[in-house]
């Protein structure tokens, strides 16, 4: 159950959209969210379908895993549906009770749903096709240009790989404790909402108490190693744009421009 | 109490590339009052075997059952086999939550919903069996205990739910050599008391050697040998070929007799090999 979680997860592979260079990758995962937010009507999701679906197809990673990755968030997909189509005013179609259905409710909360699925999706290949170090390195690198006006580029890129670091050693963590307490009898599936909140006591309080230790254990070990932060650093691997890197974000660009351009036509 | 595992496998992440079989085809049967060590390499699969004894992990083929009854039976009820089956994972101490060392180890009985007298009884008895003063300890965080203590404080826990079956996943690791001593000793007591059975799993042939009746040796998610403990140390060479080797004193004894002194090489412990080196030099006096 709590291995379905697969958000940041990295998929390994070397297919073209793991080979990209990753600041090509976050400024289109950027400018996808951007689209998303411009439809305002049901043919250009289509367009934003047949994408993802490309990408997914060229990148190698088995489409189970991305509709894996949306299923922990079907809570907030489905409690969002159910908002929008009792709230939204306008026609009615049918009533129970005091809870109106409305033809505009229905339309938002099925647009509003396939918003958020493929919101999801199409970010989460981001982290699925590139791995931290260079998810970071390129986010460093496209943050660099505001350091002049007091952006702490690197600390803050630091701390974005070392949170999707831990995401599976936390995940793997909870995954055990749990394990320990239903060894003890612990029930974490049953009972009413109070029952089982109380019940994740046993489990959150051991989980705090090691992340606590373990950024603190993290924070020596850096400092062992004579960490000092961003300047004068230099890296292994740098990254490279090149010739497929420019085309790649040059059709994008013009593909999403059409998308958005569709809701002015 | 009879565990029984048919031609069980589990897989890990299937159908992803991080998959990896953890178990392949095991067979096995543990009946009552045994004590078996299970030692193998890191991830030789033996932490997966355990898991599965109290269906905290389902096989992904194959069947196990616990006196009679099959855990992948939805009519089976976790909870009772959780009861029966006590686990006490690696690094348990990373487990403990309550304010004081009372409510942690009470947590278990509580779950089992046992009233307030008998969680009482059962913690009052677990603390004795770890060797924690009741009076002096039960008030305490147990947070601000040493690592072994803590370590003790958690194991107490599990007991606490009153196990037919005790199985310990590294109860040493990461110990100073007197708290793994004395953790060991507990174990033994508890065994020896009787009504008991208790599955081992560890790195050092010492503990397993002093201890065990019956050893389980995992390899590459196969058991590749299980029988009596003697037996298994015979074949030391074996053993080394899958980086696992016996006991320093088995080998010692073994190397003896290569050397043409007429002596077991099927020694255990320091105690029994003392014997018999002593049997040997007497024997040459009086030659």
């Amino acid at each position: 159950m709590i291995k379905d979680i697969t958000i940041g997860q990295y998929f390994p592979g070397n297919s073209f959209v793991h080979e990209l260079d990753a600041r090509i990758k976050i400024l289109i995962s950027f400018l996808f969210i951007i689209t998303l937010f411009f439809i305002d009507s049901f043919v250009p999701y289509l367009f934003v379908l047949g994408f993802i679906l490309l990408v997914v197809k060229v990148s190698d990673v088995p489409i189970k895993f991305i509709v894996k990755g949306l299923k922990p968030l079907m809570y907030i997909i489905v409690f969002t549906f159910f908002i929008n189509v009792f709230l939204t005013p306008g026609t009615v179609l049918f009533q129970f009770g005091f809870l109106k259905v409305t033809e505009e409710g229905l339309y938002q909360a099925i647009f509003m749903a396939l918003r958020l699925v493929f919101l999801v999706a199409g970010t989460s290949i981001l982290t699925l096709t590139t791995s931290p170090i260079s998810l970071t390195d390129g986010i460093e690198k496209l943050l660099s240009p505001f350091r002049k006006i007091g952006v702490p580029a690197h600390e803050l890129a630091m701390m974005m790989t070392i949170a999707l670091r831990f995401i599976p050693t936390l995940l793997e963590e909870t995954d055990k404790i749990m394990k320990a307490q239903m060894a003890r009898g612990a029930d974490f599936e049953s009972g009413n909402i109070i029952n089982r909140g109380k019940a994740l006591v046993p489990l959150l309080v051991p989980l705090f108490i090691n992340a606590f230790r373990r950024a603190e254990e993290l924070a020596i070990a850096m400092e062992a190693r004579c960490y000092r932060g961003g300047d004068n650093r230099t890296r292994l691997n740098e990254l490279k744009i090149d010739k497929k890197d420019i085309v790649t974000l040059v059709l994008v660009i013009g593909f999403f421009g059409i998308i958005i351009a569709m809701r002015y036509i | 109490m009879n565990i029984k595992l048919e031609k069980l496998s589990y897989i890990y992440n299937p159908e992803t590339p991080f998959e990896k079989k953890a178990l392949d085809e095991i067979d096995i049967e543990i009946d009552k009052n045994e004590f078996i060590g299970v030692i193998g390499h890191t991830g030789s699969g033996k932490s997966t075997f355990v898991q599965h004894l109290n269906g905290l992990i389902k096989p992904t083929s194959g069947k196990l059952t616990i006196d009679g009854k099959d855990i992948t039976d939805k009519e089976t009820k976790l909870t009772e086999v959780r009861q029966k089956v006590g686990l006490v994972f690696q690094y348990p101490e990373y487990q403990l939550f309550e304010e004081t060392i009372y409510k942690d180890i009470a947590f278990g009985p509580e779950n089992l919903k046992l009233d307030k007298d008998e969680v009482h009884r059962r913690v009052k008895k677990s603390m004795g069996l770890v060797g924690l003063d009741f009076e002096k300890m039960k008030d305490r965080s147990p947070f601000e205990l040493s690592g072994g203590q803590k370590r003790r404080v958690a194991i107490a826990g599990v007991l606490a739910m009153e196990p037919k079956v005790l199985v310990l996943d590294e109860p040493t690791a990461g110990l100073d050599p007197s708290g793994r001593d004395e953790i060991l000793e507990q174990i033994d007591r508890l065994y020896k008391e009787g009504n008991i059975t208790i599955i081992l799993v560890s790195h050092s042939m010492e503990d397993v050697a002093k201890l065990a009746g019956r050893v389980v040796v995992f390899s590459g998610g196969k058991i590749m040998f299980d029988g009596e403990t003697r037996e298994a140390f015979k074949h030391s060479k074996k053993l080394e070929e899958l980086n696992l080797g016996v006991p320093q004193i088995t080998k010692f004894m073994q190397k003896l007799k290569e050397k043409n002194i007429p002596v077991r090489d099927d020694v255990l412990t320091v105690e029994e090999a003392k014997i018999e080196v002593l049997k040997y030099l007497r024997g040459k006096a009086n030659d």
